[in-house]
């Protein structure tokens, strides 16, 4: 037991002093991901709403595909990013693997069907008469979709929180795409993986507090605005008086 | 000759293989009030959507101020505005709600605030105007959809259900704000239910639609007096009182005989519609039922006595209901004086009165 002691100890001591090998890992991790997050919300956004609100053949089909992303797997989607920017692959002269470059691309390719499922989710759970309501009023058929979207704003920031949650912490695109290469591409998942394996516990520990503690507060705040998103389900469900 | 500010022949519309809407002719005046009243299914809420240029039909044309006009057309209807059953209020203030349409249509700020200031004066929304909508009760939240609408002056406004969700004490508030906000405005209105009291309360004139199509317009007293068909006869609150077999007529009215062997004489909307010998129901309505003493012999207007015995009553919404059988079976509306000062309670014999214009024949479909 005196392994757990002794590392706990001396990774808070490392954090207390603002260990710079750990800030520089902690920096570059969230670089990555929220460039990924926000590459994932520029594609997962559109589809997610345009899918959640359309009606159109094959509609299902694309829900499902969205919905089996959830489980891509990291490692998975590393190597196929990988073949895609290797010099035999079809963009030879890019040159941006085993660069922050390309960790965002493939973490942007994993958060992708977050960004879009959960919005998809939370565009469906307002009802469609919005926008009749809307048009009712004399707004325009973009005008209408707006409101519809703007309902759906609460579960939109969720999709967002969830995004973010699934990239901040897989290790297996980064290391791929990455290679953890030491001040350049050694985000902290893939410094604990290292200094694991080298028998740095202390520092792997205090990485790992880090990742924990983030990954806590995404999911406070995912609650905090699920939560907040409920209001209008409980106002009609609520005896109208 | 006045031309109708909404008017729509021909329109069809139909969901998969039903016939949802078919109406031939629908035409609202400037000013008035038109209630389109029938049960859930008729397609009621389906002909708003088509008149309000929410949905396009599958045929048939409409007309706004005698020019046609389609859902494409944005200038047509913003002319327009409407009041769902469910309020459909955008999170946010209560002002910014009543804002939208009026943003929608590019008035200036200075002008909204104005108009939005006017418009919760017309609901006593005044100091709920910086409250989340989040924290109205349903009626407030009602109030403030109908303020959303009247804030733009529609030339017609409209309004599906728009007390179904409510509480009965909040419903009936909530329909003395419109019927005096509908009558101090000068644009139409119509209105869709299915309760007969709200369409009798708010209308100039009412239209009653049954599966797709409408089957009577008329004032709200030629509907009640005159149903055209049993079907608004019963969803206006007659009762049925019997079927029977017609015997003869006597001018306008006709006479029924009932299975007891009593003669009925009842008014008819189509008197060639009852031969002699044809089958008829015979509708009435418990309020125009008149009991009377059996050992008092009075001469009355009424063409129509009978001999009955008191079998119940019951308390009905601080009136007293009885139930009688004897000639016929039916039931009478009374005051609770009436029933203690003639001595009503199960057992008393007594005659019961109904004047032939108050009760209505219709032809029944034959007993098979």
């Amino acid at each position: 037991m005196d392994v757990f002691a002794d590392a706990l100890r001396q990774a808070i001591a490392l954090l207390v002093h603002r260990d710079p090998y750990v800030l520089q890992a902690l920096w570059l991790s969230l670089r990555v991901s929220s460039l990924a997050v926000i590459i994932a919300m520029l594609t997962g956004l559109p589809v997610g709403v345009g899918v959640g609100i359309g009606r159109f053949r094959g509609r299902q089909i694309l829900v499902a595909l969205i919905h089996t992303g959830f489980a891509l797997p990291p490692v998975v989607v590393g190597l196929f990013v990988y073949m895609l920017l290797s010099r035999q692959g079809p963009f030879p002269g890019l040159r941006i693997l085993f660069t922050p470059g390309a960790m965002v691309v493939a973490q942007s390719l994993l958060a992708a069907p977050y960004v879009a499922g959960v919005s998809l989710a939370a565009v469906q759970a307002v009802p469609a008469d919005v926008r009749l309501q809307a048009r009712a009023l004399g707004a325009s058929r973009l005008r209408a979709l707006w409101m519809h979207v703007r309902e759906a704003r609460v579960g939109i920031v969720a999709a967002i929180i969830a995004g973010f949650g699934a990239v901040i912490s897989e290790v297996g695109a980064a290391m791929m795409v990455g290679g953890n290469i030491s001040g350049q591409t050694r985000v902290l998942t893939t410094a604990i993986v290292l200094e694991t394996r080298r028998g740095n516990f202390a520092l792997a520990a205090a990485m790992g507090l880090i990742l924990l503690f983030m990954v806590l507060v995404i999911n406070l705040l995912l609650a905090r605005v699920q939560s907040e998103d409920g209001w209008r389900r409980r106002a009609s469900e609520r005896p109208w008086s | 000759m006045v031309v109708s500010v909404l008017a729509a022949s021909g329109l069809r519309r139909r969901y998969g293989a039903r016939m949802v809407v078919d109406v031939d002719e629908f035409a609202v005046a400037p000013g008035e009030v038109v209630t389109v009243l029938g049960p859930n299914g008729a397609g009621k809420s389906t002909l708003l959507r088509l008149l309000m240029l929410l949905e396009k039909p599958d045929a048939g044309r409409i007309l706004f101020r005698g020019e046609p006009a389609h859902p494409a057309d944005d200038g047509v209807r913003r002319q327009l505005a409407g009041v769902f059953q469910d309020p459909h209020l955008f999170t946010g203030t209560v002002a910014e709600n009543v804002a939208f349409g009026l943003a929608a249509r590019g008035v200036s700020r200075a002008d909204r605030r104005r108009r939005v200031a006017e418009a919760l004066s017309w609901l006593d929304l005044q100091p709920y105007a910086d409250a989340s909508v989040r924290t109205l009760s349903g009626g407030e939240a009602q109030r403030v959809a109908l303020a959303r609408a009247l804030v733009l002056e529609p030339a017609v406004l409209f309004l599906d259900e728009p007390t179904a969700n409510l509480d009965v004490n909040i419903r009936r508030r909530f329909r003395e704000d419109l019927e005096r906000l509908l009558r101090a405005r000068a644009g139409a209105a119509v209105l869709v239910t299915h309760d007969a009291s709200d369409a009798f309360a708010l209308a100039d004139r009412i239209a009653v639609m049954e599966a797709g199509r409408i089957v009577q317009t008329g004032t709200p007293s030629d509907v009640v007096l005159r149903a055209a068909t049993p079907f608004i006869a019963a969803f206006t609150g007659a009762e049925l009182l019997l079927r029977g077999i017609v015997t003869g007529h006597d001018g306008a009215l006709v006479l029924v005989r009932a299975p007891g062997g009593a003669t009925i004489v009842a008014s008819t909307p189509d008197g060639d519609a009852l031969p002699a010998g044809a089958p008829a129901h015979v509708a009435y309505r418990p309020e125009d039922v008149v009991l009377g003493p059996m050992d008092v012999d009075v001469t009355t207007s009424a063409r129509n006595r009978f001999r009955e015995r008191v079998i119940a009553t019951a308390p009905a919404g601080g009136l007293v209901r009885v139930r009688l059988g004897g000639d016929v079976d039916l039931n009478a509306l009374l005051t609770r004086q009436s029933t203690q000062e003639l001595g009503i309670q199960p057992g008393r014999d007594v005659y019961a009165y109904i004047k032939s214009v108050a009760l209505r024949a219709f032809p029944a479909a034959p007993a098979t």
